[in-house]
């Protein structure tokens, strides 16, 4: 045999797969670790050198990612009743009283009813699309979708500027509705052309079959496409949900008051008294919740449609 | 169970015509097979009966009923398609009752109809499966069964055999005709296998290049080819055809081959120029009374007959005879053809004169 031909690998390589596939992982989750940790860590412990990695917990960083809170003088303090809850014991052991919750939950609202909002409504105007697009006689079909795909061609912030005029102008900055079709707007680009792809590969022939059985177009769509085309939409659902939740520059640009999301909110908790990095670790790592157990609950359908429909047939 | 008529069905993809102006008849009951090579429009044809293509000209009636501009799910019709399109997210039993479920019949009655039709096709072990894993022959009988179980007025079905291996396709052949026989349902079947066609067919058609040839029982299609391209087409080893020049008369009961005078059924019909006589290999007889010589040039055995390749005057010809008859490559021998089953061929028009024999027979 020469040295080419497969074969089971070696004791040896076995090793040396598994030591570059452990570097690869501590390098990617590292930061990651050290994030939700700081998360967990006391202000002190959070700037203390050389870096603690051995520390006591603490719940310091989420009682000041949620609340406003005011230095007060050690006479104010002793005139107040004892604290009866852990926030304001934690707040007041560092001679603080809380003047009210943040606005950290109303910016975490936001991401979700806009970057959930927008990937539903990219989704079902992507898949309706896409389908016209695979099944339909649709006049100038591909200079139609060459426009779809154009819209994607520069980078939407290079737009910025006119979008925040016409937003001024009708009234839709600083609104959820705004952001949710601003970020569809960029977002059903991708969809349209990941979903047509998917559903060209479903045959025609189900439809037909379900045309015949007796049933209209729609419920042929609804009842045989659909379930089909699940695994397409998932995977295009998380990429359209990545980029809605993660997008910042707009959010800064359109954002202030009322609609906010989590991303632009998250770097003004570091100017509230002092650097807060534990406050900002736990802002960051609650923001990587919902996607992650977005992708995970999809992670089935995903893992499949990441081949893009070569498994059928 | 329904009569479906077809007159001057016509489809156009943009500047290019499928299927140009066909009519015929299919009556109730009937095992109908649409037949011809492919691209002939077979499949068009077939889906624009079932109302997946709406004809850009022509009608198509059910029972007496216009339906040609009606969407398929008000047509009654089910199909089987050739990939037999099993719904894959669903398991056989779920499959079956679809067509039931979109007509809102109850749950109880629904079960009741599914298990008939499992019965019926023998498929009552798997109806719990996926789909997904079942054999070919299995997944055949599973989308007959949906087609079945709604009791549709009509019955499509687009080469619904093609998929499978050549063993298992007589045995689904005989299946599905005992099939046809018991429910007596009205069929269009298409098929580009002749074999299939004659086999299982009550009527057939035979498209090519979206023109109707000849629509005939098997039998007239046969032995009375009304075209060139019909009588090539079926049949195999298909018509010898005999190219020459010459004159036929209204009212002859033979034509000059040559020096040979051929008897033929009585001719109905005068045709001068280029013609062409047509006759199967079964109705050539090796003869050495006959006058008409063709020189051996290969034997080809089959068991119980024998096919011998001929040189003529006229073209190579092809003779069945029985495999005990003795012919040695090299050697001249005489060819006796039987009058009562010769076609003549007018070759610039390609259609058949009509003569006594084949006077009853329907052109495209
Ligand atoms: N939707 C369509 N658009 C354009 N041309 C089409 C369309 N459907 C069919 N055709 C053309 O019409 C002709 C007839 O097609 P059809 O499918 O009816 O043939 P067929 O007889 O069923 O052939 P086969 O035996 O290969 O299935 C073909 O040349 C085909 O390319
Ligand atoms: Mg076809």
């Amino acid at each position: 045999m020469s040295a080419y031909s497969i074969t089971e690998p070696s004791k040896a390589s076995k090793w040396v797969a598994g030591i570059l596939v452990t570097l690869y992982m501590v390098i990617t989750l590292l930061p990651l670790a050290w994030i939700i940790s700081t998360g967990f860590k006391t202000g002190p412990d959070s700037i203390s050198y050389p870096p603690k990695v051995i520390f006591s917990p603490s719940i310091e960083g989420y009682v000041n990612l949620f609340t406003d809170r005011t230095r007060a003088t050690p006479e104010q303090l002793a005139t107040m009743p004892p604290p009866d809850n852990f926030v304001d014991e934690i707040v007041q052991r560092r001679g603080e009283v809380v003047t009210g919750p943040s606005r950290f939950g109303e910016r975490f609202l936001n991401s979700i009813i806009i970057g959930f909002g927008s990937t539903a409504l990219s989704i079902v105007l992507g898949t309706l699309a896409a389908y016209a697009f695979s099944r339909f006689k649709v006049p100038l079909k591909d200079d139609l979708l060459f426009f779809i795909l154009s819209t994607r061609m520069m980078p939407p912030i290079a737009v910025a500027i006119p979008i925040f005029l016409m937003y001024r102008q009708l009234g839709l900055s600083d609104t959820h509705l705004g952001m949710i079709l601003l970020y569809t707007g960029v977002n059903i680009s991708l969809a349209v052309w990941l979903l047509k792809g998917f559903i060209d590969e479903i045959p025609r022939e189900y439809e037909e079959a379900a045309l015949i059985d007796g049933y209209t177009r729609f419920q042929a769509f609804r009842k045989v496409v659909l379930p089909q085309a699940a695994t397409g939409i998932a995977s295009t659902a998380i990429f359209c949900l990545i980029f809605a939740w993660n997008e910042y520059a707009f959010a800064v640009l359109l954002t202030s008051g009322n609609a906010q999301t989590a991303p632009p909110f998250i770097p003004t908790i570091i100017g509230v008294g002092g650097q807060d990095w534990p406050a900002v670790a736990a802002g960051a790592t609650l923001f990587l919740l919902p996607v992650m157990i977005f992708t995970i609950l999809l992670r089935k359908h995903l893992l499949r449609g990441i081949t893009f429909g070569a498994v059928r047939k | 169970m329904a009569e479906i008529v077809i007159r001057n069905l016509r489809k156009e993809f943009g500047a290019f015509t499928a299927v140009q102006g066909s009519s015929f008849t299919i009556r109730d009951g009937e095992f109908f097979m649409l037949l011809g090579p492919s691209g002939c429009g077979k499949t068009t044809t077939l889906r624009m009966i079932a109302g997946l293509e709406l004809p850009t000209s022509g009608q198509i009636l059910i029972d007496g009923e216009d339906v040609s501009q009606r969407p398929a799910s008000q047509r009654d019709i089910a199909m089987v398609f050739q990939m037999f399109a099993l719904y894959p997210h669903l398991n056989v039993r779920r499959n079956i009752s679809y067509p039931l479920v979109s007509q809102g019949m109850p749950r109880a009655q629904v079960q009741a109809k599914v298990a008939e039709v499992a019965r019926i096709l023998g498929i009552e072990s798997i109806l719990d499966k996926p789909v997904g894993g079942l054999s070919g022959g299995d997944r055949q009988r599973v989308a007959l069964g949906r087609a079945i179980v709604r009791q549709p007025k009509a019955f499509m079905m687009d080469e619904p055999l093609g998929a499978l291996d050549a063993e298992f396709r007589e045995h689904m052949s005989e299946e599905l005709r005992a099939l046809h026989d018991r429910m007596k349902a009205t069929t269009v079947y298409v098929t580009h296998d002749q074999l299939e066609a004659m086999q299982m067919g009550d009527k057939i058609v035979v498209m090519n290049h979206g023109v109707v040839e000849q629509f005939g029982t098997p039998q007239d299609i046969y032995d009375h080819p009304a075209t060139l391209f019909v009588a090539d087409f079926i049949g195999s080893p298909s018509m010898n055809f005999l190219a020459f020049e010459g004159h036929a008369a209204a009212g002859a009961t033979s034509v000059s081959l040559g020096d040979t005078a051929m008897a033929l059924p009585e001719l109905q019909e005068a045709a001068t120029g280029s013609l062409v006589l047509g006759v199967r290999p079964e109705h050539v007889a090796l003869s050495d009374a006959s006058p008409y010589r063709g020189r051996v040039i290969a034997t080809e055995y089959l068991g119980t007959t024998q096919i011998v390749t001929l040189t003529t005057a006229h073209g190579q010809i092809k003779a069945r005879t029985a495999a005990s008859q003795i012919a040695h490559p090299g050697e001249t021998v005489g060819l006796a053809l039987n009058p009562r089953t010769l076609s003549l061929f007018d070759a610039t028009t390609g259609r058949a004169l009509r003569t006594a024999a084949n006077a009853g027979v329907h052109h495209g």
